[in-house]
Formats: structure tokens, sequence, C-alpha cells
């Protein structure tokens, strides 16, 4: 059984049909990418999956466990982690009380301060800005605030949507190193990314997205060679 | 003398309007919205205390309980039957439901209550002022004027119980609600859906749990200012609300909206001008030079006294 299924799912912007019936599946410690253009429904997906926007077809399954009319805030205690485009750190409060906010559902307080340090080591720059409003970093670092607070509620799979949108090349090398050992410590991976070289060259799978359908799936090695894919979102 | 007198009124009823000014504010940052029915819950706060009191069994503490209930109920259905089914509507619709709210609630009182005013015995009926102040001798504190070692001596500064209640109560509700905000878990929820409701859904937050909770604390707040207002001014009418409640939403617009600590500033930064220049320019301008003032205070700082830059980190 898959970690995450999606079966045929549609969902509507009012009268906009933004995802035309599209399934996929994420297996279990799978790095997975949803390459697309601009507006091809990626942002969507992920938004639906977390419950931020209604499906109005289909189904997502998480665990087997059916989540397609579980609210937001029910979905993250299952399991599911979402790091937003544009980060969306809470700008006016600090590192710290961000990062504990990801940890709004869990009760253990020794279990917190453990996936706490786990997250200082992951991103030591963190820690050196505790004390610091999270509005007062810079985007890389905001991004890793982002994916830090997704992190504390120790998810087992973890939705992540242009994490390099905006960030200096160096920076977008560093994202994706620290992706692939999140990966590797034992998180699955949905990623969303325009950056398309980059998101193939970490995946496992890919699926392409083209105006709310799915147009390609594959290795991500294969569809790395795909003339279609070349062309179109290589720029080669 | 006279000029303490003026500026302790002035604080205690800026108190008041602080009070009423946290649930419009608290409820902006959160539900982003102008509850403009805020004014009229503190009517019927003082209508259910009133009614509570005119019962011959209930002692006072019993009816300022009930009060609070009531308002706090109220607040918290209101949100649920007439806004939340708004929640993605255009600010103007909510803010249109929000006048028809305040209408209705008025007009209930006005069916069930009648228009005559009701005198409001005070909370603090019976108790002595807090201080009374004699020229050149030792102030009194907790004293009755005819327990006065003084003899027939008239004081030159009386602060009553009432006013002295009205600045306590506000400061301790402030503090416990600054605290409550900035150490709890909830209100740490509260902080996150003011800022980014979306992404504090993703964290796993209850957002309209969150906003239910807000409206509770909002509408509480608001009974207490309700019988500390009543108490000092005892006049109670359906329209009681309406006047503290566009002052209260001016400090609210006056310290930032939105902001927690702009409130309080706001508020008694409001009624000590209010207070002051019905003293010493005009008590029939006075309102007007309040307005004034924020018209003056949004020209060169439109976002209030405390209020954040708008700014944008892309």
């Amino acid at each position: 059984m898959a970690l995450l299924e999606i079966d045929k799912l549609e969902v509507y912007y009012g009268s906009i049909n933004a995802l035309k019936g599209i399934s996929f599946n994420v297996e279990r410690g799978e790095i997975i990418a949803l390459i697309g253009a601009n507006g091809a429904g990626k942002t969507t997906t992920l938004h639906t999956i977390t419950g931020l926007l209604p499906a109005k077809k289909g189904s997502i399954k998480l665990d087997g466990h059916d989540i397609t009319k579980a609210p937001a805030h029910r979905i993250v205690s299952m399991g599911m982690a979402h790091v937003p485009e544009g980060r969306r750190v809470f700008a006016q409060l600090t590192v710290y009380e961000n990062l504990m906010l990801g940890a709004y559902t869990r009760k253990d307080k020794d279990e917190i301060a453990a996936t706490l340090e786990n997250v200082y080591y992951r991103f030591p720059r963190l820690k050196e800005r505790l004390k610091q409003t999270a509005g007062t970093l810079s985007g890389g670092e905001q991004q890793m605030l982002a994916m830090g607070r997704a992190l504390m509620s120790k998810p087992s799979i973890i939705l992540m949507d242009e994490p390099s949108m905006g960030l200096s090349p160096l920076y977008v090398s560093e994202i994706f190193d620290i992706i692939q050992e999140i990966n590797k410590a034992g998180t699955t991976v949905l990623l969303v990314e325009q950056n398309a070289k980059k998101a193939l060259s970490i995946a496992n799978r890919a699926y392409v997205l083209e105006t709310g359908n799915i147009v390609l799936a594959g290795d991500a090695s294969e569809l790395m060679n795909n003339e279609q894919v070349k062309k179109a979102y290589l720029g080669e | 003398m006279s000029f303490i007198s003026y500026l302790v009124s002035g604080l205690s009823l800026g108190s008041i309007y602080a009070l009423i000014a946290l649930g419009y504010t608290m409820v902006y940052g959160i539900a982003k919205m102008l509850n403009f029915a805020h004014g009229d819950i503190i009517m019927v706060g003082g209508y259910a205390a009133f009614l509570a009191m005119s019962a011959s069994w209930c002692p006072i503490w019993l009816a300022m309980i009930i009060s609070v209930t009531v308002c706090t109920v109220l607040g918290v259905v209101i949100e649920k039957v007439a806004y939340r089914p708004l929640r993605s509507a255009p600010p103007l619709a909510v803010l249109i439901t929000a006048i028809g709210v305040s209408y209705l609630l008025q007009n209930i009182a006005l069916l069930t209550q009648s228009a005559t005013p009701k005198t409001f015995k005070s909370i603090a009926a019976g108790a002595p002022p807090f201080l009374l102040v004699f020229e050149g001798k030792a102030p009194l504190f907790f004293t009755k004027l005819s327990d006065s070692p003084y003899g027939g001596e008239s004081p030159v500064l009386t602060i009553s119980m009432e006013t002295f209640l009205a600045i306590v109560v506000s400061l301790v509700i402030m503090a416990a609600l600054t605290l409550f905000i900035n150490k709890t878990k909830a209100g740490k929820a509260m902080l996150a859906c003011s800022e980014d409701r979306g992404a504090a859904q993703l964290m796993g937050i209850n957002v309209n749990a969150t906003i239910s909770m807000t409206f509770a604390i909002g509408s509480a707040l608001a009974a207490v200012a309700a019988m500390l207002m009543c108490s000092a001014y005892p006049l109670l009418s359906p329209t009681t609300g309406s006047m503290p409640g566009i002052k209260a939403f001016v400090a609210a617009v006056f310290g930032g909206i939105g902001s927690i600590p702009g409130a309080m500033i706001g508020g008694v930064l409001l009624g000590v001008i209010e207070q002051l220049s019905k003293a010493y320019i005009s008590s029939q301008l006075s309102d007007a030079i309040v307005f004034l003032v924020l018209i003056v205070v949004l020209i060169i700082r439109p976002t209030g006294i405390m209020g954040k830059k708008i700014s944008e980190k892309v």
C-alpha cells in the first residue's frame, strides 16, 4: 500500500477546473517530484492534499485512511506536513516560536525537545537565530525555518512547494541537499518544483502536470532524458 | 487638584475603552473583520447584569458571572451563526452583516426592555470611596466621608470606588491577557492565525476554534467593561453600547488596529483626551476633539500608534 494515494482528483476554483482527475501514488521512503509550468496545478494539488482546498471529486488516502474531507488541522496530526510556497513563516514571531508552532499537535514535551535538537542539528543556522523574529531572516534562512517547522510535527510525509523559489544558487543546492538528508532519515517527500532539473536530480520518480492533467510519469532519470521534458522543462 | 481628578477619571474611562477596544482589535487581528456589533454586546452585558441584580436572591458577584457568561455565549453564537458562513465572502458583506447584528441586538433590547433608560445599580454600591484628599491633612483611603475624622470638612479630591475599580480591573485583565497570548499555546495559536490563517492550519491549528475563542474573550471583556461603565455612568438603554463601541473602535484604530498593546494605549489615551477636553475646552466639543485627534494621528501615522509597518518580504 502506498503511503499517499491520489485517485481521480478533481478540483475547481469557482467554475475553473484546476485539476481534471489526476491520479498518482507516493510510496514510503520515496522522493516524488511534481513538475510543470506555472498554472499547471502543482500548488493546487498540494493544497488539496493538505485540506486547504476542497476536492470536488476523487479521493486522497494517507496510509490507507481517506483524508479527502478531513480538515487541514487534523491532517497534520495524521503525519503529513506541508512547507508552503513562499515559506509563509510567521514573520512577527521568533524563530523558536515558529518551530514550536510546528509541534502544535504534539503533546509529549520530551519528544518535542528531541525533535527540536534534531532540527537544530540539521539547520545549525536556525539555532543561532532562535530569538530573532522570522521576518528578519534572509530568504534562504526562512526556507530553512519553514522546513524545520514542518519537521517539528514529526511527519511521515512532507510536502514541499517550490523550496528553491527566489533563492540564490548557493542556497538552492543547500536546500536540495537537506531535502535528500531528510528523506534519508526516513521521511517521504513530495516535491513541487519549477526548477525541474534540480527536482529530477534528487527524485526517485516524477509526474509532469500540464493544465490540470498528468501528461507524463516515470522514473526521474528516465524523464530527465525524455525529449519532451528536455524541451519543455529543462531548457535543452 | 482638579487636574488630577480629571486625569484620574480620564484614566478610568480610558481603561473601559481599552477593554472594549481589545475586543475590536483581537477580532480584527484574527478574523480580519470589524465586528460592529461589539458595542451592543456591552449593552447586552449591562442588561444581563441589571436583570440579574434586580432579582432579590442574586448577589452582585453572581450577577457579574451571569453577565460575563451571557456575553461570552452570545459572542460565540453570533460568530457561528452570522459570521462563519461568510468566512470567504467579500469583507463588505461581513461588515454589513455586523451592522445588521448590531441593529438586531438593539431592537431586541428595545422590544424586551423598552426604550426607557434603567438605572443601573453600581457594582460598588455602598462601598466607600477609594481616596479622599483634604487640604493639608493626611489622605483617607477606603473611608466614607461620614466617617471622616476631619469633621465636616469637604475633600478637595475624591476618587470613587467605581473609578478606582475600572482602572485596577482593567490593568489586571490586560496583564492577564498579555500573559495568556504570549505564554500559552492557545495564545500563540491566536498570534499565528492573525498573521497567516492558512499557514496556521498547516501547523494543525483549528482556525475556527481559535476564532470562536477570540470572540469569547472579546465578548467577556465587553461584559466586564459594561459593568464598570454602567457603575460609573448608571443609565442603561438599548443604545448604551453604541457610543462607547464607536469610541473604542476609534481607540483601536488610534493604537493600531490588530495590535493588543495598541488597543490598551489607544483606549487609555482616548479616555484621557476626552475627559481633559471636557474639563478645559468644552464638554460639547469633547467628542469632536476626540475624533479630530484620531484624524491627525492617522494623517501622521496611518497605521496608528503601535501599528505594524506594512512591509512584505518576497
